[in-house]
């Protein structure tokens, strides 16, 4: 699903329900080439609303993951820098501590962030660094045609785990959310939002809403992972995918807050 | 931290600080030996100027720090040694595929693999030719003393600057612990480079996946030739009339430049050149040289000789100029090489090398 599918905002046709006009966030007013059915899509449009409705959209940062995030480098309109494969935790560490008044966001899909770059990662979480890392999750490596990656799950048959994930020899299935709200007392806000049912990406928003805003008050490090669809590499129909996440994906990935804001009403500069 | 006119300093605090005073205001790196003082030093330095230190948990992530410091146009310096140097090759890589300048001081050690803490010369080629993916250069100093390890240290972000290149200091384990007198350069306002992000979009990029990496290609091309034909840098003498030429850098070049006067002293029509950038390398002192010399002598620290491939590349380059075809007794003049391994070479035995020279001893590599 591109993220700009819908562009055609002034539209004639008259409707009798209020349907609010959909408008594509400046942010990413170019075409993405996802796949149909791509969680990718949904996930950097929350972030461009997000952006827009903190009024943060003309003073943002994006380190972009190598994976199928490498598209979002032709797609936004906004400064962002094409990391390294995994390397994104460093690089905004350091956008961040030299530009400390631009909104930074890492945006890495989970082999970027969790398998290549779960050093650099965790390392930001750890050290509590003030930006906000988005990982889509879609259980394997998308852009390089659908390898094992460390959220790949159980028995999920991938091109390197042509027999179905074998874990007693891979190791089970990373949860990094809980890894950082249970290890990493400083963290501001960790949570896991999921693209597969409308009521899901509406709270996601909210996720990555409140993460931004954890990020904008000078709280601390947020990071929302969201568990997104890879119709292409699963081998699914779009909505097969999306049924796929919330059955199978789902259960072994909790969906929810794991680190709520401390101070979620102060007031955001 | 007091600096009287000429004050003692440790070669890698005189980095340091000359990088502050450059306008350096980000460091990132991790810890290793000998290089180790100048992120110490940082470490309270940049906090004192209102500057960012971070200590990385790794120099892959020191590098790529520096990539995001650099993209936000603010001068920024990593230095490591050996090992800590490989792992910063893929930030140099993407440093040089961005366009984004910056300084990374190689304090080299001795070996391979996780290597010694000897000091060395042994990161030559490497230096020199990139150590990452793709086909890129950095442009190399190699100082040969604290004083102009100093100096090198600012010039070194000029240079980065005016190329939107990577620039290496290439220093050695020996000058990085070595205390000398040097006059510390004048504090400059730190910069913030236009071009850098701001949140705003103001610099307009394009991404990945839309590139022209044919014209790109050209452009890279044009600004190396650029690089090579304005910015070699070394010191020679007594070479208009020398039988035999010394080439050596960093600190086995201060001890050539001692044996080369003391033979002098002694009779024997010898000169020197000592590279002060490896990259590009000082191809027109070579053009100085007496036409009718009979060979020169690499000295370096290091196991194999590396710098005698640049020498025999240029003298050939020299000879072909001359439009010599090694058929009237003028073929381009033979270099030899002695590889000391590690460590700096005394006066002696820099001596010795030449007495092997004249007595045939020592056969030439090219
Ligand atoms: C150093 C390095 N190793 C390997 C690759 C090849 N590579 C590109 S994307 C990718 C996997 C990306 O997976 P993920 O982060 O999950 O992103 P997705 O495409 O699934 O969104 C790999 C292995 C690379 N670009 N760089
Ligand atoms: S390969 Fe998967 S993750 Fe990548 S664009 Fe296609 S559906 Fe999306
Ligand atoms: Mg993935």
């Amino acid at each position: 699903m591109a993220a700009n599918a819908n562009t055609n905002t002034n539209t004639s046709v008259k409707t009798k329900v209020n349907i609010k006009p959909r408008k594509v966030p400046a942010l990413i007013d170019r075409p993405m080439s996802f796949c149909p059915g791509c969680g990718h899509g949904i996930i950097i449009r929350l972030i461009a609303e997000c952006l827009e409705e903190l009024g943060q959209d003309d003073n943002v940062i994006f380190g972009i993951g190598v994976g199928c995030s490498s598209l979002l480098g032709g797609g936004l309109e906004t400064d962002r820098l094409h990391c390294s494969h995994g390397r994104a935790g460093a690089v905004c560490t350091a956008i961040k501590r030299v530009n400390p008044d631009n909104v930074v966001i890492s945006y890495q899909g989970d082999g970027d962030a969790y398998s290549i770059g779960i050093g650099e990662t965790t390392s930001a979480a750890y050290r509590n660094e003030r930006f906000t890392t988005f990982v889509v999750n879609n259980t394997n490596y998308g852009m390089t045609g659908g390898q094992m990656s460390n959220t790949t799950m159980p028995g999920q048959k991938t091109t390197t785990s042509p027999d179905g994930r074998d874990c007693t020899t891979t190791g089970m299935p990373l949860r990094f959310p809980e890894l950082v709200a249970s290890q990493f007392d400083a963290a501001a806000y960790v949570a896991r939002g999921s693209v597969s049912t409308p009521a899901n990406i509406n709270k996601t928003k909210t996720y990555i809403k409140k993460a931004l805003e954890a990020q904008l008050s000078g709280e601390g490090y947020s990071v929302v992972e969201i568990l997104s669809s890879c119709p292409t590499n699963w081998g699914m129909t779009a909505p097969d995918a999306m049924k796929h996440l919330d059955q199978a994906v789902t259960p072994h990935f909790p969906l929810g807050e794991f680190k709520t804001r401390a101070n979620e009403q102060r007031e955001v500069k | 931290m007091s600096t009287v006119k000429g004050e003692m300093i440790k070669g890698n605090e005189a980095i340091a600080e000359a990088a502050i005073r450059a306008g350096a205001r980000f460091y990132a790196g991790y810890p290793i030996t000998p290089s180790s003082e100048i992120m110490e030093y940082m470490s309270w330095r940049l906090k004192e100027v209102g500057g960012a230190f971070v200590q990385a948990e790794s120099e892959i992530a020191g590098i790529n720090m520096i990539i995001g410091s650099a993209a936000c146009g603010v001068r920024s310096i990593t230095a490591s040694s050996g090992p800590g140097i490989s792992l910063k090759q893929e930030g140099m890589t993407t440093l040089s595929d961005e366009e984004l300048p910056a300084v990374v001081v190689n304090v080299v050690r001795y070996g391979n693999g996780i290597g010694t803490l000897l000091s060395a010369q042994c990161d030559y080629h490497r230096e020199t030719r990139g150590g990452g993916n793709g086909d890129y250069r950095c442009i190399v100093l190699c100082p040969a003393s604290v004083q102009e390890a100093a100096d090198l240290t600012v010039e070194a972000f000029d240079l980065a600057e005016k190329y939107r290149m990577v620039s290496v200091l290439m220093t050695e384990g020996a000058l990085g612990q070595m205390m000398e007198p040097c006059v510390l350069p004048e504090m400059q306002a730190p910069k913030r480079f236009e071009w850098g992000f701001d949140g705003k979009y103001t610099n307009k990029k394009i991404g990945i996946f839309d590139r022209d990496s044919m014209k790109e290609a050209v452009a890279l091309n044009a600004k190396y030739n650029k690089v090579k034909e304005t910015e070699q840098r070394w010191e020679a003498q007594h070479i208009e009339d020398a039988d035999y030429v010394f080439v050596a850098y960093g600190m086995p070049g201060r001890a050539t430049i001692g044996a080369v006067e003391q033979l002098r002293a002694e009779g024997h029509k010898v000169g020197y050149i000592r590279p002060i950038t490896a990259w590009p390398f000082p191809e027109k002192a070579f053009e100085q040289v007496n036409p009718d010399v009979k060979g020169y002598i690499s000295i370096e620290a290091n196991a194999t000789g590396q710098l005698v491939d640049d020498i025999a590349l240029t003298v050939m380059r020299q000879g072909k100029k001359k439009g010599s075809d090694c058929s009237g007794g003028s073929c381009p003049a033979p270099v030899y090489c002695n590889p000391h391994v590690y460590g700096v070479p005394s006066t002696k035995a820099i001596m010795e090398d030449y007495a092997k020279v004249l007595s045939g001893e020592m056969k030439e590599v090219y």
